[in-house]
């Protein structure tokens, strides 16, 4: 095959793939920072060039920072124990416990199920009164308690959804990486009577470090992606007190079919995510190679 | 794991093994319990569904009223032709894609390939916008092809295979073609068999991803012809026929239910294909 008909067929091949992703990519991506400096055409008034007016409005709208502050606790609260739970899982499991393949399902079935049919369940578990957790603390006498609905719960409860749905599914990339450590590193440590959690904290966790990464890149991507459960249980209250940030742009592009303003939305959530994808790269990967 | 007879000092023996089993045991029971919760729920007549007594009637009513208040059978339809048609086209354009990035050489390779990987940061859930003008322009809104299209070339499909490819031997490529068969009969007598579990993996995945995602079909359906379970679901439950629990929880595990099935079935090949697909 000569250099010039291997060109061909390879981009011939390249050819379905590229243009989808250039359609529903690229595309969108660039026309977003475009549209964000026009403004929304309204009835017979088409869009005309409004330059950073939409980012003033940004900056303007208390309930866009309201849903940045919101989704930056929600990764802060999910992330960290969402992790470390899923280590503490992996740990058991790796281990000869009994019924280990029975704990194993247990802990990824919320993994395959639906957002938004598990977030149905959670919000019959949440309902006041009536609801399995106001029934188990009812008993224990403590006072009744609208968890979804009172702006100070509503978001930890979300955020309590969204760890019983990952930790299990974060388990496995520990549980593999748990596997491959070399069984001689366990031997050595034990001769030189390290304790179990010194063998964790010295070898385990460092050679887990890499599968660390990996997960809480795709957990933060993760987290500025979720709204299922958000639609679901609070529509964003009470006062917009459970509002992420996708939730904003879902709304102001869908409900107030703001399209102008939702495009600066959307850029600066590109922004964010691309700057945690470079960060990860020239940040992260460093540290953890030369250590 | 391997069979050898090898015994990790750390392995926890007696009564610390109890004590790890159970802890394990309590954790693991706490994560199911949400579950349990809601099949106690749809199986007992709603005046026990928050009242834990052994002696409560089972019953299949609340499936019956779940079933014929919302055109479900439509919903299963609709879900099960997105994700056939979203697998399918996947599998298709990936596989054609990752086969040149593993095996031609060609001026602009590495760049095309910086441009896929762009797809893993900016995923068509941010982009819902944009999109969404997109498909309305194409005139092709409320249809299930819409819900599909700007997932189609996936670009964690086509690393996944790419890395698959690039570990086949060149010789097999090179037999083969010394053989006569052109560059696609390779492809696909070759590459393909050979990759199999990839092909499973992502597939499983995949699979899961789309029977479970909710708000760009939300977004771009409109209609009961072209709206896929979980959309189907939210509909239904929060419709104003007033909050009934017992058929709510039996409308959602009916919406679970296929692919839970599958995976109590096939616990470790869907563990063993999230773990493959995940690591990269």
């Amino acid at each position: 095959m000569t250099r010039f008909s291997a060109s061909v067929h390879g981009w011939l091949l390249l050819l379905p793939a590229l243009a989808l992703l250039a359609l529903f990519t690229h595309f969108p991506a660039a026309a977003t920072l475009v549209d964000s400096f026009w403004s929304t055409p309204r009835g017979a008034r088409g869009s005309v060039f409004i330059g950073l007016d939409n980012y003033q409005t940004m900056v303007e709208d208390p309930v866009f920072w309201t849903s940045l502050v919101n989704s930056t606790w929600f990764a802060l609260g999910t992330i960290p124990l969402s992790i470390a739970l899923a280590i503490l899982m992996a740990v058991w499991v790796n281990d000869r416990i009994a019924g280990r393949t029975l704990v194993r399902m247990a802990y990824f079935t919320p993994t395959i199920l639906p957002m938004i049919a598990v977030a149905n369940i959670w919000l019959f578990f949440y309902t006041p009164q009536y609801g399995l957790l106001e029934q188990v603390l009812g008993a224990f006498g403590a006072p009744s308690h609208n968890w979804l609905g009172s702006q100070s719960t509503a978001l930890i409860c979300v955020i309590v959804v969204a760890i019983w749905k990952e930790a299990g599914f974060f388990m496995i990339f520990y549980l593999a990486a748990l596997q491959q450590i070399p069984p001689h590193l366990a031997e050595a440590a034990a001769l030189e009577g390290a304790s179990r959690w010194t063998y964790f904290r010295r070898v385990q966790f460092p050679l887990l470090m890499p599968t660390t990464l990996f997960v809480l890149v795709n957990a933060v991507i993760g987290a500025f992606r979720t709204i299922d459960h958000v639609i679901v249980m609070t529509r964003g209250g009470p006062d917009n007190a459970t509002s992420l940030l996708l939730f904003h742009l879902y709304q102001v592009g869908f409900s107030f079919w703001d399209t102008g303003y939702a495009a600066a939305i959307t850029a600066v959530l590109l922004a964010i995510l691309a700057s945690l994808a470079f960060s990860q790269y020239f940040f992260l990967e460093r540290r953890i190679h030369y250590r | 794991m391997s069979g050898e007879v090898r015994l990790d000092p750390y392995e926890p023996r007696g009564a610390g093994r109890v004590l790890e089993s159970t802890a394990a045991a309590v954790l693991a029971i706490l994560w199911v319990l949400p579950l349990l919760y809601a099949v106690w729920t749809a199986f007992h007549p709603a005046e026990f569904s928050a009242r834990f007594t052994p002696d409560a009637p089972l019953t299949l009513e609340n499936f019956e009223r779940a079933w014929v208040a919302a055109p479900f059978a439509r919903y299963f339809l609709n879900s099960f032709l997105l994700v056939t048609l979203i697998l399918v086209s996947q599998f298709t354009l990936c596989t054609l894609a990752a086969y040149a990035f593993a095996r031609y050489d060609f001026p602009g390779r590495d760049l095309a390939f910086m441009l896929v990987l762009v797809q893993l940061m900016i995923m068509p859930d941010v982009l819902i916008v944009e999109n969404y003008r997109t498909l309305s322009w194409l005139g092709i809104l409320d249809s299930i092809p819409a819900i599909a299209l700007p997932y189609v070339a996936s670009a964690f499909g086509i690393f996944l295979l790419r890395q698959t490819f690039k570990t086949v031997p060149r010789e097999l490529d090179d037999a083969a073609r010394v053989e006569g068969a052109s560059a696609l009969q390779v492809l696909f007598k070759v590459y393909v068999p050979l990759a199999r579990p990839v092909y499973i993996a992502y597939g499983l995945v995949s699979v899961s991803y789309h029977w479970n995602n909710f708000l760009w079909p939300l977004i771009v359906t409109n209609s009961v012809e072209s709206r896929p379970l979980t959309v189907g679901l939210q509909v239904f439950s929060s419709g104003d026929q007033g909050i009934d629990w017992s058929v709510i929880c039996a409308a959602t595990l009916m919406t679970s239910a296929p692919l839970l099935l599958a995976f109590l079935l096939f616990q470790r090949q869907f563990v063993q294909s999230f773990m493959r697909a995940g690591i990269r």
